[in-house]
């Protein structure tokens, strides 16, 4: 039987298929799933920079706006009681209770994009018992004079100040919506970021013609849009210190398997789990273990980076080629691209 | 150690660290300092040796006294703090705690009692009311003073076994705020030594040493027992004057039992307590440094009077000495003080000890913190210079029925030169008063600034005018009156110029601060011409802010206040900019820590974005406009509104003179309409072409502000263009339209109606038939279309259909545009009793909330209609109104029973027929009603006709006639009311079978008093007084009142069920009996965004933690289950109605896994509680009690 076990952020895996930050963990039940289902790692669901500043400027607004207005009444509430956001504190209850219940790491997720309160977060979620801490930096820049260098340097920024506040592992998941996103990422690692994670997903808001109204796009990540990150993974294989983590698109053991082989530490996935149901990822875990047999590898250490692009490699000449090939695959696919306007 | 803060924190400090006990119970102005106590024993503050106090929370101050009593006997140090009403409570145990000679400490912010109406403010009504019950009274100039004499007391009484009362002045010492040193426990253990403390346990009831002390006694013993205690009493002044001479070796600060100031040989002296003693000596300074022979005698110890301190410090010379007493003794040849001075002077005359009996006049000042100010005090000076000096007088107000008042000069100013006064005007929710808390704290950290604020509040809870008074200074400021002449003046929002005379305060050359939301070069243009021109009269410095653009950029819409005290610190030159800035930013992370980074970085935010928005005005030579500030209220006002009220409403109020005012406290009702106050920019506003005409936003507007009418079209002629109508959806009324009018200058913007609206326009899924929108754009028109909707007839009542919601929106409320709180959840309920009722309802409406902004002057808003009836409201007291009410039930029922008994007496004079129909009449349905109301109309105008040679018997039908229709008593008030202080009268009054109907707005806390449990709290919540969650279930008093059999019950929520809270109301109304209703009403206290009271409603009923019940005791006797359950199973978890709470979420961070085990037991409650009703719903009738009242 193949060994799956791996490390990443320095943390022992008994696999590399990890259930990354999805509603499934809301709940002890699901996250004690999720381990029974046999995952190596679970990132628990995201606490969002928005509700809890939200959730603060509400109980803020809430006791002020009736604060010293009143002659009889100049507050209504015991004055030591300044609760802690209600997410906030669902969060390090949801991690402590976590840690308690399964015996695989448990990392917990910050989901933001300022480098206000994360910290403080951070280093609560630590204390809770987390493994490590993946950071979600999920930058929308809707100010379209914001520069690149900007949004870049905020990431550094925010990552700097959380791993100052905390002594376990931390991972930056990324966007893929740089100009240059191989720069950003060797930018992260060597600012210390213990691992990426390739790539955050861009929930695009969606307008509904029927209500006249703007709603949240929400959509489960697909195969097909699992090789942006894994062309990611296999160019920065090599060329970064800490663990690289793929997510994105992961539906079968062999979309894992192709991930490992463009260099990943460890394949991530939440779509595929909520599609099929949580038992998935012992389908995804076992039929990684028959592929790995089926191909004759011992071990998965022996897999990874296979296919990734050689260091000494060209990756200008790796993506163009990748390129060319893939036109001209869609030409033989579907006929020309370019004719059809002419 | 110094410290900044108010005298009650001063006062409890002391008490706290020196008692083993608090009793408590709130009572403005002395909450406080009991909210303080359980908060420091929450934290397990320990007292100085080391014992965390027990603070337990009672249920009235009758209760509390009683505790203290007991605890006493047992041998515990124990204190209370209370003020007013709550003292008059304490009184009779007072005389049994000091007629047994035992030692304790009740700390009073002195407070006016009610008599002709109820005032919160500070006098020495309550403290001179237990004069006579044996407590020594020690009274307190200031709050440094509060906390060195709060240490004084308790040494003393442990020393002398005489109580003690230790008082200050309710609000002026009890909320201001000053530099204090504090005194450090090794100085309170040197003063209190623990063998006094164990003497006073050896005195303790204990089976060890049996004793009986309480006994009953007789004629023989009971007068000679009670002169044993003389001793103990003369020895009182000596011991307490030494214990401040110890006080005094230990901090440098030396107090006297009768402190004398002033001129060396005074040819006059005035004579004062309490914080008013401070101005006579501030002001006596100043006379004597003019060369006046003047001098001010400071009374401290005012029980036992010290008589021969006060002769031996009052000088030889003096030939004329004014006593100021803060209280009033109708009838009373002079107040206490006064005649205590006056028979020490005479005595002491009369043995010699003084060779001229100077001539000693009394004066009354400052009652209800009316103003003392230096002008008032040479007033007095001036009085006894005079060649006759009046005998008795008053100053501070102008008494042109008995003549008594004193003239005084307001300018007169005897300020340090080196202080800065300023001025800050905001309103309620804008955060002035915080951020003046706050500018008071940093400046206060200085060594060498002493700081003083004081904040005056308005009655109304939305929306009302606070004033901070500010002073900063190198000296320690014993100024204990307004500021006037004003260095700095903060006007926080520019509309209050048009209302109130806001420069009235700047001195000359002062520096004016305007927060507007116009560009700077249009801020001048936008300023009425009288305060043009008083900016130009006194060459003030104008600056100006938009501090609402400001803060809404930093993302803190609505809290202007880190900007305006920001602009205050880099315009002031009270500091250097750049260190104020920075002392603002450290306050605002020391504020906001632990409310979150982000809050914190908003603030900061909003200091870095100030500066650049601020900007000088320059000031023109001459006005630019001759526009006038809108009138208070409109030309065509009845009289007493046009000179009385509206003087109130304009903050003029000091200046009406005692001619002007009712005698008895009878005020005109429905002031409130006359009161524009626009305090919201955003206003519910009416879509006619979505509206249902559902009249669910009318039903649940708190504030009355949406009325529906519906009308024929010709009536609609002269409508004001854009008039909005909609064709009437309901059937049979054809050519009929339908409107609903927004009173837009009364729309607090609370937007309850927004949320209760049930449709949508097509493809606008967020906008509602009814939505918020500016009020600016749209106020003219809304003010046409108000006078023209009012010209509109009104629905007949008789052909409404009071069984719906949607009829009900057709009746006039005759409550309406409150002070309450803007979405408050108690007034929806009163105005639908109005709506249906009213015409015929008299109210008695316990203390509390609904007292405030059903009864607070200047204006009021129970009304009446256009026939001139409506609701008759009073307030008699907190504790006693089920009793009130009852009382005005059988008041009713005595003159009813007169009224036909004369009317049988005169069946043939009046006409057969038409007695027969009145004596016969059934009045339940408004037809009815109606049918019953004209045929006293025709009886009384038959009576009239018969005049007076009918004889008595007509006479005396005539004053009675009115109680032929039947009359509708509601007793209203609040769970503290309920649940606590009035449980015993209201269970009196359910159980006496009477028809009183008696509605409980359930907040579930003290709401009026700032949050405090009650017997109504949850478990799990947490409030004041129940800081670490309420550990017990809420009280069912549904349950209690159903055990009674003849009691109408019903439970309702109108936001969960509205078309329940309508039929209970009905019934419970219609119901010959006590009824009581228990509505619930979301609060403020809860912790929750007001604008979703209604769903956390539906929720609380959802979850099953308010379940809908009716017990109706005439379908038992129908044969039926008397006990409906209205609403469904629970439905969802507790969890998701109570983690929308601040109350409860708070326990959730504070102690995790206790609110988790709360919440398990609290959830485990509901299960058992509705399986209890369950079974109730499914009895059969019998197995109720009966109603056993004989009928007929």
């Amino acid at each position: 039987m193949p060994d799956l076990t791996t490390h990443y952020l320095g943390l022992a895996l008994r696999n590399p298929v990890v259930a990354s930050a999805s509603p499934l963990s809301l709940h002890l039940k699901g996250v004690r799933a999720l381990a029974d289902a046999g995952v190596g790692a679970i990132v628990l669901y995201s606490l969002f920079e928005e509700e809890v500043h939200r959730e603060q400027l509400r109980d803020l607004q809430i006791v002020e706006a009736h604060e010293d207005a009143f002659g009889e009444a100049l507050s209504y509430f015991p004055r030591q009681h300044t609760p802690e956001p209600g997410a906030a504190h669902h969060y390090l209850r949801q991690i402590e209770r976590a840690v308690a219940a399964v015996d695989v790491p448990v990392i917990a997720s910050l989901n933001g994009s300022t480098p206000g309160g994360w910290a403080s977060f951070a280093a609560s979620m630590e204390s809770a018992g987390a493994a490590a801490i993946e950071l979600n930096i999920y930058a929308v820049p809707g100010d379209p004079h914001t520069p690149g260098r900007i949004v870049e340097d905020r990431h550094v920024e925010i990552l700097h100040a959380v791993k100052a506040a905390v002594t376990v592992p931390v991972a930056v998941k990324l966007s893929p919506h740089f100009s240059s996103v191989g720069e950003v990422a060797l930018r992260l690692d060597q600012a210390g970021a213990d691992g990426l994670v390739l790539f955050n997903r861009f929930l695009h808001p969606d307008i509904d013609p029927e209500t006249l109204s703007v709603e949240p796009g929400v959509a489960l990540s697909t195969p097909q849009e699992a090789r942006l990150p894994r062309a990611w993974i296999a160019i920065l294989h090599g060329h970064v210190a800490g663990s690289l983590a793929a997510t994105t698109g992961v539906e079968t053991a062999e979309d894992v398997a192709a991930y490992l082989l463009a260099g990943a530490d460890v394949v991530m996935t939440a779509s595929a789990l909520l599609r099929h149901g949580v038992t998935h990822a012992t389908t995804l875990v076992e039929g990684l273990e028959a592929w790995l047999d089926r191909k004759g590898f011992a071990h998965i250490d022996g897999v990874r980076g296979r296919l990734a692009v050689p260091r000494e490699a060209d990756p200008t000449a790796y993506e163009r080629a990748g390129y060319v090939a893939a036109l001209e695959r869609g030409r033989a696919t579907y006929g020309s691209l370019t004719g059809q306007g002419g | 150690m110094r410290v900044t803060i108010d005298g009650n924190e001063a006062a409890a400090d002391v008490a706290y660290r020196l008692n083993e006990l608090c009793a408590i119970y709130p009572i403005t102005p002395s909450s406080t300092m009991a909210e303080l106590a359980d908060e420091w024993s929450s934290h397990r503050r320990p007292n100085v040796w080391g014992t965390v106090p027990t603070v337990m929370e009672m249920q009235s101050e009758g209760g509390a006294a009683g505790a203290m009593h007991g605890a006493l006997q047992g041998g515990a140090l124990s204190t209370t703090f209370t003020a007013s009403q709550g003292l008059l409570l304490m009184i009779p145990n007072m005389y049994k705690i000091a007629g047994e000679l035992t030692s304790t400490v009740f700390h009073v912010a002195a407070r006016s009692i009610a008599a002709q109406g109820l005032s919160i403010f500070g006098d020495h009504s309550d403290v001179m009311a237990v004069r006579q019950t044996g407590f020594a009274l020690l009274s307190s100039a200031s709050v440094q003073e509060a906390h060195d004499l709060a240490l004084v007391a308790q040494a003393a009484t442990l020393r002398t076994r005489v109580p003690f009362v230790h008082f200050f002045d309710g609000f002026r010492t009890s909320h201001e705020i000053n530099t204090v040193e504090l005194l450090p426990d090794e100085v309170l253990r040197e003063l209190v030594p623990e063998q006094l403390v164990r003497e006073h346990r050896l005195r303790a009831l204990t089976p060890e040493r049996p004793f009986v002390r309480g006994t009953a006694q007789n004629p023989d013993v009971y007068f000679q027992a009670r002169e044993t205690v003389n001793p103990f009493y003369s020895r009182t002044p000596g011991i307490v004057q030494s214990v401040m001479d110890e006080l005094a070796a230990h901090t440098g600060r030396p107090y006297g039992l009768v402190e004398y100031a002033g001129h060396d040989a005074p040819e006059v002296v005035v004579v004062c307590m309490g914080s008013g003693a401070q101005t006579v000596r501030e002001t006596v300074t100043h006379l004597v440094g003019g060369g006046a022979r003047a001098g001010a005698l400071q009374v401290r110890l005012y029980r036992p009077f010290p008589a021969a301190e006060l002769v031996a410090a009052l000088p030889a010379s003096v030939r004329r000495v004014a006593v100021l007493d803060r209280t009033k003794e109708p009838g009373s040849n002079g107040e206490p003080l006064f005649l205590d001075v006056l028979t020490t002077l005479a005595e002491a005359h009369q043995r010699g000890a003084i060779e001229t009996m100077p001539q000693v006049i009394g004066g009354r000042y400052g009652l209800s913190s009316k103003e003392l100010t230096p002008g008032m005090v040479c007033a007095v000076y001036d009085e006894l210079w005079e060649e006759y000096p009046r005998s008795r007088f008053t100053v501070g107000i102008t008494d042109d029925v008995g003549g008594t008042s004193l003239l005084w000069d307001p300018d007169l100013v005897i300020e340090d030169p080196a202080m800065l006064r300023a001025v800050f005007y905001g309103i309620g929710s804008d955060g002035t008063v915080g951020a003046n808390k706050n500018t008071i704290k940093i400046l206060g950290s200085d060594p060498k600034v002493h700081a003083q604020a004081y904040f005056v509040y308005d009655s109304k809870k939305s929306g009302g005018l606070t004033v901070s008074h500010l002073r900063f200074g190198p000296h320690p400021i014993r100024a204990p009156y307004l500021v006037s002449k004003a260095h700095f003046v903060g006007c926080h929002h520019l509309g209050l110029l048009e209302k109130i005379d806001v420069l009235a305060s700047a001195g000359d050359g002062a520096t004016l601060l305007l927060n507007a939301p116009q560009p700077a070069d249009e801020v001048w243009d936008a300023l009425p011409r009288p305060v043009q021109q008083a900016i130009i009269d006194k060459k003030l410095t104008v600056w100006a802010i938009d501090a609402d653009a400001v803060a809404r950029e930093a993302g803190l819409p609505g809290r202007t206040n880190t900007v305006l005290q920001t602009c205050f610190f880099a315009i002031s030159g009270v500091l250097p900019r750049r260190a104020a800035i920075e002392k603002v930013k450290a306050a605002i992370r020391k504020t906001y820590g632990r409310r979150g980074s982000e809050v914190v970085r908003r603030n900061e935010a909003a200091v870095d974005a100030t500066i650049a928005a601020l900007h000088e005005i320059p000031v023109p030579a001459a006005v630019s406009t001759d526009r006038e500030p809108d009138p208070a209220v409109p030309a065509d006002a009845p009289d007493f509104v046009r000179t009385v009220t509206a003087a109130m409403m304009a903050g003029r109020g000091d200046e009406i003179p005692v001619s002007a005012l009712p005698v008895d406290g009878t005020y005109p009702s429905g002031t409130t309409a006359y009161e524009k106050r626009r305090i919201s920019d955003l206003v519910a506003t009416w879509d006619p072409d979505t509206c249902i005409q559902c009249g669910t936003c009318s039903f649940v507007c708190p504030h009355s502000v949406l009325r529906a009418k519906y009308v024929g079209e010709d009536a609609l002629t002269g409508a004001p263009a854009g008039f909005p109508t909609a064709p009437l959806n309901a059937a049979g009324l054809p050519d009929t339209r339908y409107t609903l009018q927004v009173y837009a200058e009364d729309c607090t913007g609370c937007s309850l109606c927004v949320e209760a609206c049930p449709v949508s326009p097509v493809g606008e899924p967020h906008r509602k038939a009814i939505n918020l929108e500016p009020l600016e754009p749209q106020l003219q028109a809304q003010r046409g279309n108000v006078a023209f909707f009012e010209t509109l007839p009104l629905a007949e009542r008789s052909r409404v259909d009071f069984g719906t919601v949607r009829g009900t929106q057709f009746l006039q409320p005759l409550f309406e545009f409150s002070g309450a709180c803007s979405g408050c959840g108690e007034t929806p309920y009163l105005k639908l009793l109005t709506q249906l009722f009213g015409e015929r309802a008299t109210v008695a409406n316990a203390t509390g909330c609904s007292s405030i902004y059903g009864g607070n002057l200047p204006t009021t808003p129970w009304a009446k209609n256009a026939a001139g009836r409506g609701p008759a409201w009073s307030n008699s007291l907190f504790e006693d109104n089920a009793e009130f009410g009852l009382g005005l039930r059988l008041a009713a029922d005595l003159h009813t029973g007169l009224a036909r008994e004369r009317l049988r007496e005169l069946r043939d004079v009046v006409g057969p027929e038409l007695a027969d129909a009145i004596l016969d009449a059934r009045q339940v349905r408004e037809f009815e009603l109606t049918a019953q109301r004209e045929r006293v109309a025709e009886l009384l105008r038959r009576l009239a006709d018969i005049g007076e040679v009918g004889g008595p018997a007509v006479a005396d039908l005539r004053s009675v006639a009115d109680h032929l229709l039947r009359r509708s008593v509601w007793i209203v008030g609040g769970d503290g009311w309920a649940y606590d202080i009035g449980s015993g009268g209201l269970d009196h009054v359910l159980a006496s079978g009477r028809d009183v109907n008696v509605l409980v707005l359930d907040t579930e806390v003290y709401s009026n008093t700032g949050g405090q449990s009650s017997k109504a709290t949850p478990l799990a919540a947490v409030a004041k007084f129940a800081s670490g969650g309420k550990a017990t279930a809420k009280k069912d008093l549904a349950l209690q009142a159903i055990a009674y059999g003849n009691v109408y019950v019903a439970r309702v929520a109108m936001g969960a069920d509205p078309h329940q809270t309508l039929t209970a109301f009905r019934e419970a109304e219609a119901y010959d009996g006590p009824s009581l209703i228990i509505a619930y009403s979301h609060c403020i206290a809860h912790g929750i965004e007001m604008s979703k009271g209604l769903d956390q409603q539906y929720r609380a009923v959802a979850s099953g933690h308010w379940p809908l019940v009716r017990y109706d005791p005439t379908v038992r006797a129908r044969g039926g289950n008397p006990f409906q359950l209205d609403s469904p199973r629970p439905r969802i978890p507790l969890g998701d109605y109570v983690y929308n709470e601040l109350r409860y979420r708070m326990l959730r961070s504070s102690d995790p896994a206790e609110a988790e085990r709360l919440l398990a037991l609290a959830q485990e409650a509901v299960d058992q509680r509705w399986a209890t009703y369950e079974e109730m719903a499914t009895r059969p009738p019998a197995r109720y009690a009966a109603d056993a009242r004989r009928k007929g």
